[in-house]
């Protein structure tokens, strides 16, 4: 082709305006559609009932009291789900890594017979509808007398399948000249577990303790069957009521909503470039 | 080097995870297959007995199944575009781009926030009286109105004028007036869908057609998703891909079209077929959140998914036995759809 220098200088310099230009203008508007909801609850949360149902985005008396309602209302204990739904799943992300961990470095780090079906096992169970362990579980929560306990909550999230076949594929990746030199050296398996592996598998572990927390945090189903006490509600649960009863009081709602979300977005901000690696991680060599 | 097994140290590593595994996971699977034979029920005083495969018969023979199938199958027809949306998306943030991470954080905010809190928001947006979508859409359809409005009256006045066709034709009158009476959708209120399926049977009609809540879960769907997992998956896949392919292709002469074409959609195939393996099991046992906050299921059962279905089965009417056939029967779709998604897919991966 006989096109000029130039000619392609400028060909190149338009489209790489125009595709800078382009771009942008989808990436605002995505972005935007992305935010409209949350800032219509942002703004909903502290206006008077009256003004949710209004068109006008901006309420005319910032009514920031409705926060302070909603920690303070007489049938429900705003506080007090908050705790529970952050204690269950602080102590789900504990033991979850924990056994993640030790499970993870018995597929990665290991040999034993049966090893490849017993993890192929486990990944199946990844295809199991949560509903159908859900109903045995219910009855043995029964028969255990663990219906409506913290121990209930915790115990049965504490295993998961996901969590070992993470830590496992990131296991994979660490160099196994790393433990070979160490048990030349005379190191046992609890060490090179210890000393070695978990400190080199801390980003895997990281993504691990932040998708077990979140789920756990947002978890519905098992706690809404679970929990019949009133102060054992998690979050969700406790949303749940608050909205069937007063669900006609949107600003109430939109305020314990917006105080529910809060510590994900936080723990999203501050953990963010663990997160990204950790869900691209979950897929590498799925 | 002599292959050594560690088995001893590996039971000591496993037994904490796998004692936990056993008793939640695979004791309740099994477990849960046989209540399925059985006509359990945790309240009522029928004295309990095999029932071999009653349950099933009884399942396949009730409309409810079909419809809830049905139900389910719809939902996950928001899977397609919420998928090439995450794909489109991420294609714009590979770019070198001012930006970039601020984007990225404001599409990953709904499926990090994503849960009950969520769902009530949505359900006070949907509102089809006071909600805020429904007030923009009026603001829309009111200059819409006034001119159908307005057409339809000067057609009738005169006959000949410059709308008087629209009288002599006599069909686009009838279209005129239901224009000029457009109301927005009743969203989670209405029965209505973009498949005019009929609410309480297996069929169609033409009346049902129109957006409910069925559309309007699956937009609230693919809004929480597009940004979400699925996006950075393809993030990475993109990030993977060798730029020589680029190079070469440019060399070639292929434009962005020809380059997402011929490059980056063959080479993400493998993340594509992980996505949609995942999105065929997440969806087929979806629903239940949706259900539970926004709708109950309604109205007249058309947001009841399986998954809702088990749900009112094993939890409000405590019927265990028959709640677990369901909840075998979706494990059983489930697992042969990812079978099938298996040897179909895997073809077009191995490139």
């Amino acid at each position: 082709m006989s096109t000029t220098s130039a000619q392609r200088t400028f060909a190149a310099w338009w489209f790489r305006a125009g595709r800078f230009h382009v771009s942008h203008a989808f990436l605002v508007v995505f972005s935007l559609t992305m935010l409209l909801p949350f800032l219509w609850m942002l703004l909903a949360s502290v206006k008077p009932q009256n003004e949710v149902e209004l068109l006008n985005p901006f309420p005319t008396v910032w009514q920031w009291e409705n926060y302070l309602e909603v920690l303070t209302h007489k049938d429900i204990s705003f506080g007090r789900y908050y705790f529970n739904s952050l204690f269950v799943a602080a102590w789900v992300t504990f033991l979850a890594c924990f056994t993640s961990s030790l499970a993870g470095y018995a597929f990665a780090r290991l040999r034993w017979p049966g090893r490849d079906h017993v993890f192929k096992l486990y990944l199946a169970t990844m295809m199991v509808p949560g509903v159908v362990t859900m109903i045995p579980n219910y009855t043995l929560m029964v028969k255990l007398h663990l219906l409506d306990s913290y121990l209930g909550l915790v115990i049965p999230a504490s295993f998961t399948a996901f969590g070992t076949f993470l830590l496992r594929q990131f296991m994979l990746t660490i160099p196994p000249s790393l433990d070979e030199a160490a048990r030349i050296d005379g190191a046992s398996h609890w060490r090179i577990f210890w000393d070695i592996i978990l400190p080199l598998s801390r980003p895997g572990l990281i993504v691990l303790a932040i998708f077990t927390f979140m789920g756990n945090y947002g978890s519905f189903f098992w706690p809404l069957v679970l929990i019949k006490s009133e102060h054992l509600r998690t979050l969700p649960i406790g949303m749940l009521f608050f909205d069937t009863i007063y669900g006609k009081q949107t600003n109430l709602i939109m305020a314990a909503s917006v105080m529910n979300i809060f510590p994900l977005i936080l723990l999203f901000i501050v953990l963010q470039k663990y997160l990204v690696r950790g869900i691209q991680l979950g897929a590498v060599k799925g | 080097m002599k292959q050594r097994s560690d088995l001893r140290v590996a039971l000591f590593f496993l037994i904490p995870n796998f004692v936990g595994f056993s008793v939640f996971m695979l004791g309740p699977v099994m477990f849960s297959l046989g209540a399925s034979f059985t006509n359990w029920n945790l309240v009522k005083s029928v004295p309990f007995r095999f029932v071999g495969l009653e349950n099933f018969g009884t399942l396949f023979q009730s409309q409810d199944f079909w419809l809830y199938s049905i139900n389910t199958l719809y939902f996950m027809l928001g899977m397609p575009v919420a998928i090439a949306g995450s794909l489109f998306l991420a294609v714009l943030l590979s770019q070198r781009l001012r930006g970039v991470v601020l984007y990225r954080t404001l599409f990953y905010l709904p499926s990090f926030t994503a849960g009950v809190a969520l769902l009530i928001l949505w359900k006070a947006l949907y509102n089809p009286s006071f909600g805020p979508i429904n007030e923009l859409l009026n603001v829309l359809l009111e200059p819409v109105r006034a001119f159908a409005d307005a057409v339809s009256a000067a057609a009738l006045l005169r006959e000949r004028g410059p709308f008087g066709w629209i009288a002599a034709s006599g069909e686009a009158l009838p279209f005129l007036a239901g224009l000029a009476e457009a109301q927005p959708p009743e969203w989670l209120a209405s029965t209505r869908n973009l498949f005019a399926l009929r609410p309480n049977a297996v069929g169609v009609d033409a009346a049902q057609w129109g957006l409910g809540a069925r559309d309007a879960i699956i937009f609230m769907g693919v809004w929480t998703a597009v940004g979400g997992g699925n996006m950075l998956l393809y993030l990475a896949g993109i990030s993977n891909i060798a730029p020589e392919l680029y190079e070469a292709a440019e060399i070639d002469g292929a434009g962005r079209w020809a380059k997402f074409r011929h490059v980056t959609w063959p080479q993400l195939a493998p993340t594509t077929f992980f996505i949609v393996i995942m999105s065929f099991i997440a969806g087929l046992q979806g629903g239940f959140e949706q259900a539970r906050v926004m709708t109950l299921g309604g109205p007249a059962g058309t947001t009841t998914t399986l998954a809702y279905y088990i749900y009112i089965k094993a939890f409000e009417e405590f019927q265990i036995g028959y709640a677990s056939a369901v909840a075998w029967v979706l494990f059983s779709i489930v697992f042969a759809i990812t079978l099938v998604n298996w040897r179909f897919g895997s073809r077009y991966v191995n490139y």
